[in-house]
């Protein structure tokens, strides 16, 4: 395609977006609204401490009223993992090396004793703070999605204070796997919980508990748990295969 | 709209604009990650830490990481 070509399915597409934007953008509700109706986010939120138990709306919307999202978020990641494996599988004309990092025409410098000890220190609270806000999404900002990266950054901490090997030796890929599938799996049957104890697939069945608990709004917490560790896990795959596809792998005949 | 807020608007539409317009994809990968970082401080301005806490991860590290370990690989089948 020539450049002014792509330039026209620029613009093209550019003013259909724009056309579309200021169109949406033009039927917004006002952010408060003006009348005595309760719009659905001020519904949501006074709902939440009386109705489910919840401190954060947030975990409300996202695991109780749409809990279907939660669902689609667990699989995504999956789809994600399973995209990427098969993407970036090892190719016949290339070979696993070891694991060293390394670079053209120069010498990688080793890992000085600062970062080392920086990765190391950070990784005990990074997971802390992982966990902390798995379990407590219903409390405070956070919730599985955002404490799962969270933990995954703290797993990747350890390949950034020392070498691939460390990090991979924490793990086999049958464990990423296993992790994967009961994140994935654990959605589902909390979801399958909710038809048989309650109304529909995925609806809050479990006893609601005291509202500023950790052990409180039902199966929000537990969504949580089960979502973080797909999350987790998923990005602790997803940065495996890049790291192993980027370190280890490399094309034969460039033997080093 | 507060003054806070206008001046982050204006700064992350920067940034994006900044993140296209590199064309040097090393550099593009570190836009991509200081921009994902702005978003984040706008989210957490807009009262959405939630969202903000999700962007610093995957916005400001996952996303760069895997764009520069991408970029190792390309580069090291070159030799």
């Amino acid at each position: 395609m020539s450049i002014a070509g792509r330039r026209a399915a620029f613009l093209a597409g550019a003013a259909v977006l724009v056309a579309l934007l200021t169109w949406g953008f033009a039927g917004l509700l006002p952010g408060r609204p003006a009348g005595p109706t309760p719009r659905v986010g001020d519904l949501l939120a006074s709902a939440s401490g009386p109705d489910r138990h919840v401190v954060d709306p947030v975990a409300l919307v996202g695991l109780d009223a749409r809990s279907l999202d939660a669902l689609v978020a667990a699989f995504t990641v999956v789809a994600a993992v399973a995209g990427t494996t098969l993407v970036l599988r090892a190719r016949p004309d290339e070979w696993a090396g070891h694991a060293l990092d390394f670079a053209t025409g120069r010498r990688v410098p080793p890992t000085s004793d600062a970062v080392r000890v920086l990765g190391l220190g950070l990784t005990p609270p990074t997971v802390l703070f992982g966990l902390y806000l798995v379990t407590h999404g219903q409390l405070s900002p956070g919730g599985g999605f955002q404490g799962g990266v969270v933990l995954a950054a703290g797993v990747l901490l350890i390949y950034l204070a020392g070498e691939f090997e460390d990090l991979h030796g924490l793990y086999g890929d049958r464990a990423l796997e296993r992790g994967l599938a009961a994140g994935a799996g654990g959605t589902v049957a909390i979801g399958f919980l909710g038809l048989a104890a309650g109304p529909a697939f995925l609806a809050n069945a479990l006893p609601l508990g005291r509202t500023g608990d950790v052990l409180s709004g039902g199966t929000i917490p537990l969504l949580d748990v089960v979502l973080g560790l797909g999350i987790a896990v998923g990005f602790v795959a997803l940065l495996t295969t890049f790291l192993h596809q980027a370190i280890v792998l490399r094309p034969l005949g460039a033997r080093r | 709209m507060t003054v806070l807020e206008a001046v982050l608007l204006i700064l992350v539409a920067a940034g994006g604009g900044c993140v296209a317009l590199v064309r040097n994809p090393l550099r593009q990968a570190m836009a991509a990650s200081l921009f994902g970082s702005l978003l984040a401080v706008l989210f957490a301005v807009a009262r959405a830490p939630d969202v903000a806490l999700s962007e610093i991860v995957v916005g400001a590290v996952a996303l760069p990481l895997m764009i520069l370990l991408a970029l190792a690989k390309i580069r090291g089948g070159q030799r």
